[in-house]
């Protein structure tokens, strides 16, 4: 594999761990534990918006988080041609 | 049928199935002892590594936590969920690439030292102790209560199993025995919480029941709201620690769930990167079943709990009660003599304490579900604690037989003395781990929570530096990790045992908790790791030369020594 391919795939790579990385502090420590006064000011059915965040939306996020990415990674290793 | 009898059956049954997997998958190499062989499907890593991760901790103690605390506890949900993100992002696919048995040993190599791999040994061993006398202790207390023999008993019970299973089978043995301990543990876990939604809220999901509507139309949370805001304890969805606080702990929990060893070994098994990353999704998947639902069985058991016993008659008390009185987890002091029990906030008044850890194992009984189900719940608690305590049992076990005896003491070991070594040390952890269940020293519901500060402090900021930055050297690495771990044990002996003239809570540096501290040493760590790097020479070619080649995930070749 050329090094400018590396580079440009490592660069890719990098630039969807910035992305994701930040929906996953949004969520937990912004929506679940910063503003989370701010949030349950707004009511989900029986849940406090910020604490619905915190004790479930998060960990819901979390989980998607992982699997956009391993969706994102196997089309990056694809293109690239190493899915080997 | 009788509730022991049926506890007897339920454990029986899990036990054979657990002994018979362990006969089915033994090892045979080192490879298989280490790795499982390095064969193991996404799907099934991700059902062991839930396994490995749900200790006692989450199955038994959380939701009782989280009852007790409320949006407090908050952190344990996040924290010990987020740390998947970054283990999925951050870590396991460039540590399956690297293609090593242990941590140390990446660490070893990547810092081209014996001293960076020494200080990731101690740190592995410090972390992994801490945390399997917990889980013996949780299998006694299990044993004690619902199986009414001595809780020493228990433990040595407990041992023999994973004894069995750990020494036998290693990482093979203990992959494919936790797949069917995740099974037992969530059906557990699930089956009451189930039941209990029903009858509080009418909806069977329970992760949509705790936000639902009671019998009498109110919303759940809002009466439970009302119900402490009467006893005098803060609400119960807004809970009572500063900001801050919450932030570092949540943070120190989910990297330091990041850099546990027994967890991050778990992504050693698979044959490729991608499939090291799809097993970081079924993990999360399968833990967000049991985590979602825990917070929600925290407020079925805390509104049940409230209404069952405050202001009610003693001597109407339910049998449950008077069992849990005598394992000493409950008790009742008729301060003001009327007979009734009074359950407040104020000290001086409250009549009852009820210890934590009971809410999940009480639970069905409060809620006054079939014999069955209890029985169910004592089986699902001891596969929770025994599946993590094989799984820290044999990252032990390879810190000695391999990152020590082979890659230190005894290079020229042979491929079979290096494997009687694995199980010799598996065998002697399993025993010392045993001791310490039976002996719990005072301290080890302290350091189980400050173990993840301790692999915060220490592992997270080599293994991210070694990953994402070529220019990481060995002298930046050890200081570092020394400075990390150094200063998270000090906060935590200065505060927690009270040592270098101990402290009380107004004396937190700037109002952190030891538990959050992980966060701030983990800081300290990357500081120091980056300033001495920067003085100090490049590491060599071939190892900016490795770092170049994790990045890419194609051609993983199988873990090797």
């Amino acid at each position: 594999m050329k090094k400018s391919h590396q580079k440009k795939y490592w660069k890719t790579n990098l630039k969807y761990l910035a992305i994701l990385l930040s929906i996953w502090f949004i969520v937990s420590f912004g929506c679940g534990i910063l503003f989370v006064d701010e949030l349950n000011t707004i009511r989900m059915g029986g849940f406090k918006l910020g604490f619905w965040f915190a004790q479930q939306g998060s960990i819901y996020v979390f989980t998607v988080l992982i699997f956009v990415y391993i969706r994102l990674m196997n089309k990056l290793d694809k293109k690239y041609n190493l899915d080997s | 049928m009788e509730l022991q009898t049926l506890t007897w059956l339920f454990v029986g049954i899990t036990f054979t199935l657990y002994i018979g997997i362990a006969i089915w998958s033994r090892a045979g190499s080192t490879k298989e002892f280490y790795v499982a062989g390095g064969g193991v499907s996404p799907l099934a890593n991700g059902l062991a590594t839930a396994a490995d991760w749900m200790s006692a901790a989450s199955f038994i103690s959380m939701a009782g936590l989280i009852s007790f605390s409320g949006y407090d506890g908050s952190v344990y949900l996040m924290g010990w969920t987020g740390g998947y993100v970054l283990l999925a992002l951050l870590l396991a696919p460039y540590l399956r690439k690297f293609g090593k048995f242990t941590v140390p040993d990446f660490i070893g190599d990547r810092y081209y030292s014996n001293v960076a791999r020494t200080v990731a040994v101690f740190c592995a061993l410090l972390v992994s102790f801490t945390y399997v006398a917990g889980q013996m202790r949780g299998v006694g207390l299990v044993f004690s209560r619902f199986l009414e023999v001595d809780i020493n008993t228990g433990v040595i019970i407990g041992m023999i199993i994973v004894l069995f299973y750990a020494v036998l089978g290693g990482m093979k043995g203990i992959t494919y025995t936790q797949v069917a301990q995740y099974c037992v543990l969530i059906f557990a876990f699930m089956v009451p919480a189930i039941f209990i939604s029903i009858q509080m809220t009418g909806n069977p999901i329970p992760q949509l029941g705790f936000g639902g509507l009671d019998e009498n139309g109110v919303y759940l949370l809002d009466k439970l709201d009302k119900l402490h805001r009467e006893l005098g304890f803060a609400a119960y969805t807004s809970g009572s620690k500063s900001t801050l606080d919450v932030f570092f702990i949540t943070a120190a929990l989910m990297v330091g769930t990041a850099g546990l060893p027994h967890v991050i070994v778990r992504f050693f098994t698979v044959k490729k990167v991608s499939d090291a990353r799809k097993s970081a999704g079924w993990a999360l998947l399968f833990i967000m079943i049991l985590y979602t639902t825990a917070p929600a069985i925290a407020v079925f058991a805390r509104t049940n709990m409230i209404e069952t016993v405050n202001n009610q008659d003693y001597k109407e008390m339910p049998d449950w009660f008077t069992t849990w009185e005598e394992t000493g987890l409950l008790s009742f002091n008729d301060k003001n003599k009327d007979g009734k029990i009074q359950y407040v906030e104020d000290a001086s008044i409250n009549e009852l304490t009820i210890d934590k850890d009971i809410m999940v194992l009480a639970n069905p009984e409060i809620a006054q579900l079939p014999n069955w189900v209890i029985a169910l719940v004592a089986a699902g608690a001891l596969a929770a604690a025994l599946s993590t305590a094989a799984g820290l049992l044999l990252v032990i076990s390879a810190s000695v037989s391999h990152d020590l005896i082979k890659k230190m003491i005894q290079p020229n070991i042979s491929e079979k003395g290096e494997l009687m070594a694995a199980r010799l040390s598996a065998f002697v952890a399993v025993c010392v781990a045993g001791y310490f269940g039976i002996n719990p020293p005072d301290f080890v519901a302290a350091t189980v929570a400050l173990a993840f500060g301790l692999a915060a402090a220490s592992f997270f900021p080599a293994i991210i530096l070694g990953i994402f930055t070529k220019k990481m050297n060995k002298e930046g690495a050890i200081a570092g990790m020394i400075a990390g771990i150094l200063t998270m044990l000090f906060y935590m002996l200065k505060f927690k045992f009270d040592w270098f003239g101990g402290g009380q809570k107004e004396d937190w540096w700037f109002g952190i908790s030891p538990e959050g501290f992980g966060t701030v040493a983990m800081i300290i760590n990357f500081l120091i790791a980056i300033v001495v790097s920067k003085f100090t020479p490049d590491p060599p070619d071939e190892v900016q030369e490795i770092v170049a080649n994790i990045r890419i995930p194609s051609g993983a070749g199988e873990a090797t020594h």
